[in-house]
């Protein structure tokens, strides 16, 4: 059997206009099927129609004419992984600005974890967010429950019910399932409801009150550290646990070297395991933390120069399987605290794709068309396609300006919440368009305004 | 220097200019009349977000001996109190256009926080287990008044130094002035990496006799958290890490940075011996306090000012 058996994972948005789109002469990216070159791209009613050499496509009646020449278009990124702080914490994010965000940095669709108030362990608080999905949200939006209620890691939730409603997966992220018999056992009853078990790895009592990570630069600072250990031993401990019951877990946010061998050993062993990198795990380290500025604080930590090569290499080998922003908004009078103070957490959808390509692609680190699969697979683990360019698909992809350098926060966030470890960084490479679903769910605001004054162009509806 | 936030912002230079500064102002606090009008007319604001008797009366003393106007505000009564924010007090705080905030508080970051708030001074007092800047400066002060000078001085740093802000100011402040440092205490009270930082560790006092200087360190209980058991037990970690007239010979000198733990980390024959520096330290507080408020709040110490030169002798007595 197979750990996808819950066949209704929701995805839930509000019903954009379907697209009709002409996208003259860009380049047409699509690592899977290999597909790199210069072409026309037509969308009609929201799906890909037809894909031919720069002018060979016409302009059917009513479409908008996008002048594509030095952009590139590539499949929508999907992000496993976000915060959005609804129910509970409106203020910092909600469906819209949240799923916003997410457009705005090329996603067209993104699961988001049950930490919320209420805890989304209930198949009612799931329908609840469902339906505000189904109102709010510019691109699709995805559910995980969690595991134990109220994510205290005692007693498992209705597993069976939540996937019947659609839950995207389980996962008591922001804590580990301390308990190995809790674990055991939610890994048995998968075998019943389904659902991968995406798994926040580390051991507490390691972390103790932990601030960083720990090593030569939180002996100097006096933070207290959460050493490597932490996380390791626990994914150590949780893919033998799967490995015993035949199950199927999913990494979150690696952050340590030595986790990297420990995922790729439970996999050579048989163990159904998959793992997520985010991107300021794999272009920061603790280096960053001497500044003491608050914005560098989330869990798992910013680990050593070591570690991020570590965690680079595993990315391009395949050993972690997808990029994940773990995007966690937090208010102002939250993180303006002293260091130690401060809660965890940085915001990251709408940085992702020009941190890694300026950090990872443009130096050479790895490839353009690698780190858009990684970007685009964020799905499999929980069973989804990825979006692809092919005729007949639904339009989920992205235009992205590869030359444009921009600065982060300048011209504000769409994003409710500011705590960006990259504000005030110059990067390169941007997203001018994103259609989710076969709409239109965000376009750059000068590339918007571009469009309405060139007289070449007749664009229709507005930003 | 703008703020005097952590020793490892500073330079042997650095260092030696607060030195001459604090000497000059030694000769000041032997006068009859003890103040200078140097920070005249200027306000000094000491916010202390934890206990503390030695730190803080001795910089409202240092700020009163330069003239400055002291505001002293805990976080016990204030407005902290009733759940403002450190970012909230600062702005009210800085609405008096304080020339230095001198900052106390349990978290490591506090003062660069505050740092980067205001366009006062900040003088870190001590934030978490960071860093406590001022001591280690005293510190180094007191034992140049009798050493003449720490080069190839073996100084041994013994007891919990995980918790210790003062340790890690000191490792910085002696190694740079060419001191050689040795830490030692129990495995687990001894930060992983430290060697790091150029110090030799130790994790019993066999050969502490080879120490001129030992600087106890004391058990940094409230820092522990609630699985408070770094240690199986005090009597165990006494018989181990206790200084006492069997383990210090006579020539070596004993500091602590205060308060002492009686009968823990220090024997009462040692405290009360002529080698304990342990009074000279919070005497040399003060006039090392005055020296850091001048370099950071007067223009002569902000451009670096000429070593050597006593610049504050030259202000006539108030």
């Amino acid at each position: 059997m197979s750990a996808q058996r819950f066949p209704r994972l929701r995805l839930c948005a509000r019903s954009g206009e379907p697209a009709t789109l002409l996208v003259r002469g860009a380049r047409l990216l699509d690592p899977r099927s290999g597909m790199d070159g210069a072409n026309d791209l037509l969308i009609r009613d929201g799906v890909i129609a037809a894909i031919g050499p720069p002018g060979s496509l016409d302009t059917p009646e009513g479409a908008e004419v996008v002048e594509g020449e030095g952009q590139v278009v590539l499949p929508g990124f999907v992000d496993p992984h976000v915060h959005l702080r609804t129910p509970g914490r409106e203020d910092e994010e909600d469906l819209e600005s949240g799923s916003r965000a997410a457009a705005a940095g090329g996603f067209c669709r993104i699961l988001a974890m049950p930490n919320t108030d209420p805890v989304v362990d209930a198949a009612s608080v799931l329908r609840s967010l469902q339906e505000r999905a189904s109102s709010e949200a510019v691109i699709p939006v995805g559910f995980l429950a969690g595991i134990t209620k109220g994510l205290r890691g005692k007693e498992l939730t209705e597993m069976v019910e939540l996937a019947r409603e659609g839950a995207a997966g389980f996962s008591d992220d922001g804590y580990p399932v301390v308990d190995a018999q809790r674990m055991r056992q939610a890994l048995q009853y998968q075998r019943l409801a389904g659902g991968v078990l995406a798994l926040h790895e580390e051991d507490p009592a390691l972390s103790g009150n932990g601030a960083m990570h720990e090593g030569a630069i939180s002996m100097v600072l006096g933070l207290d550290g959460i050493p490597s250990i932490s996380e390791t031993t626990m994914i150590e401990r949780d893919a033998e646990i799967a490995r015993y019951e035949d199950g199927a877990i999913h990494v979150l946010h690696v952050s340590a070297a030595e986790s990297v061998p420990a995922i790729e050993r439970a996999r050579a062993a048989g163990v159904r395991i998959t793992a997520e990198v985010t991107p300021h795990h794999l272009v920061l380290t603790d280096e960053a933390v001497t500044s003491l500025d608050s914005r560098f604080k989330m869990n798992p930590p910013l680990r050593s120069q070591a570690d991020r090569e570590a965690l680079i290499e595993g990315l391009r080998s395949g050993a972690i399987d997808c990029v994940a922003t773990d995007h966690a908004p937090h208010s102002r009078e939250e993180k303006e605290a002293p260091f130690e103070e401060a809660p965890m957490g940085v915001t990251g959808l709408e940085t992702a794709f020009a941190v890694l390509y300026s950090d990872l692609v443009l130096p050479g680190v790895v490839a353009l068309d690698l780190l858009v699969e990684r970007m685009t697979a964020g799905g499999g683990p929980y069973g989804l396609r990825p979006p692809t360019l092919e005729k007949g698909a639904p339009a989920d992809l992205c235009l992205v300006d590869l030359d444009a350098r921009w600065t982060v926060g300048e011209a504000g966030y769409e994003s409710r919440s500011d705590n960006s470890c990259f504000a005030g960084r110059e990067l390169q490479g941007r997203v001018l368009m994103t259609l989710a679903a076969g709409s239109v769910a965000y376009r750059e605001r000068g590339f918007a305004i571009r469009l309405a004054d060139d007289p070449g162009v007749h664009a229709r509806g507005s930003a | 220097m703008k703020h005097l936030l952590s020793i490892a912002d500073l330079s042997r230079a650095d260092i030696e200019r607060v030195m001459t500064v604090a000497e000059s102002f030694a000769e000041v606090v032997e006068r009859d009349i003890k103040k200078v009008p140097t920070l005249r007319g200027r306000t000094v604001v000491n916010l202390f977000y934890e206990a503390s008797t030695r730190t803080s009366s001795s910089f409202e003393l240092a700020a009163k001996r330069l003239s400055a106007d002291v505001v002293a505000v805990r976080s016990t009564g204030s407005s902290v109190d009733k759940g403002e924010s450190l970012r909230d007090t600062i702005a009210t705080l800085s609405a008096y256009d304080p020339a230095a905030i001198v900052i106390r508080a349990p978290w490591a970051g506090a003062a660069d926080l505050v740092a980067r708030q205001t366009s006062a001074s900040v003088v870190n007092a001590g934030d978490g287990k960071h860093e406590h800047p001022s001591q280690a400066l005293l510190d180094v002060y007191t034992l140049r008044r009798r050493l003449g000078s720490l080069d190839g001085a073996s100084i041994w740093i013994v007891g919990d130094v995980l918790h210790s802000r003062v340790a890690r100011s000191n490792i910085h402040a002696f190694t740079r002035m060419g001191a050689k440092v040795t830490v030692c205490g129990p495995p687990t009270l001894i930060p992983r990496g430290i060697e790091s930082l150029g110090c030799e560790v130790r994790y019993d006092l066999d050969d502490v006799s080879a120490a001129d200087v030992v600087y106890a360190l004391r058990m940094q209980n409230e820092r522990m958290g609630e699985s408070n058991s770094f240690v199986p037990s005090l009597r165990e970690y006494i018989s181990c890490y206790q200084i006492d007239s069997r383990r210090l010979n006579p020539r070596q000198f004993l500091m602590h940075p205060g308060p002492v733990n009686r009968g823990v980390e220090l024997s009462a024959e040692v405290i009360e011996s002529p080698q304990a520096l342990i009074v000279e330290q919070v005497a040399a507080g003060l006039v090392v306090r005055m020296a850091i408020l001048y370099e950071l709040l007067t223009s002569s110490g902000r451009d670096g000012g000429p070593v050597g030169v006593p610049t504050p002798t030259v202000e006539q007595p108030a």
